[in-house]
């Protein structure tokens, strides 16, 4: 078995995938990642046997990464604001002049085994990647570190109306990209 | 005063939908919810793909935190 460091170090770049995917910086998810691989080196008695050495390196990542997004508060919820970001993806949704579903959406099925495949968890990191920056970090800090709504509304100073906003926009967008790129095609052919 | 003060559109109930991810809804709203979706063939569908959604991001959670020995 290899030296604790060396295993340690082995599993950078799992863990910045998922400092990527939720901070949405390069510089901070390396700074993340580097403050979580020093921490678990600095106190290797804290690693249980129980838990796996992935599994705990995630737990100590989870920590560090809610330091940076507290630390750079405003920062993190500051999109773009390109056009294309404001835009509500409601409305790319087909519904009629009077509200109505003018198409009713598509039957996804029951997909319960193909939604924990590898290949469905690349198309879902690639779609939650995709979706621009603040919406992304927020969504992921509903879905990832499992913060709630009121709690990162706190460590953010965000009101909660823009949080639902933001919310609201990442998650439509996840369905659509997944709709096109995952869905459509498991689809039978109409 | 509206006629109908618990009629919601299908856009309407689709935003509903979403915001139930992330918030409690209102009495009124769960309320207009229900009645919404009783009556409409379309606005279940969206219900099951968001459900879809919920349940894929709890894989993904789990395949995320805690990854077994894949590499």
């Amino acid at each position: 078995m290899p030296p604790f460091d060396q295993q340690v170090a082995s599993h950078r770049d799992y863990l910045m995938r998922f400092a990527r995917l939720q901070l949405r910086n390069e510089a901070w998810a390396e700074d993340a990642v580097s403050e979580t691989l020093l921490a678990a080196l600095s106190k290797p008695q804290s690693f249980g046997s129980r838990s796996q050495l992935k599994t705990w390196l995630v737990g100590i990542l989870k920590h560090k990464v809610i330091d940076a997004l507290r630390h750079h508060g405003r920062e993190v919820c500051v999109g773009g604001d390109s056009q294309d970001e404001q835009v509500d993806p409601l409305d790319h949704m087909a519904f009629a002049p009077d509200g109505h579903f003018a198409t009713a959406p598509s039957d996804w099925g029951n997909p319960e085994q193909d939604l924990s495949s590898r290949q469905f968890m690349a198309v879902l990191e690639a779609c939650a990647s995709q979706l621009p920056a603040s919406q992304g970090r927020l969504f992921l800090m509903r879905e990832w570190l499992e913060l709630s709504s009121e709690d990162i509304c706190k460590e953010l100073g965000l009101t909660s109306t823009n949080l639902y906003v933001q919310l609201h926009r990442a998650r439509l967008r996840l369905r659509e990209c997944l709709e096109l790129n995952w869905f459509a095609e498991s689809r039978p052919a109409r | 005063m509206m006629p109908f003060p618990l009629k919601r559109t299908c856009k309407e109930v689709s935003a509903l939908l979403i915001a139930r991810e992330d918030r409690e809804l209102p009495p009124v709203e769960r309320v207009a919810l229900r009645l919404h979706m009783a009556m409409c063939q379309a606005c279940p569908r969206f219900e099951r793909q968001v459900l879809t959604l919920r349940n894929a991001m709890k894989n993904w959670r789990q395949y995320a935190n805690d990854p077994g020995d894949e590499r």
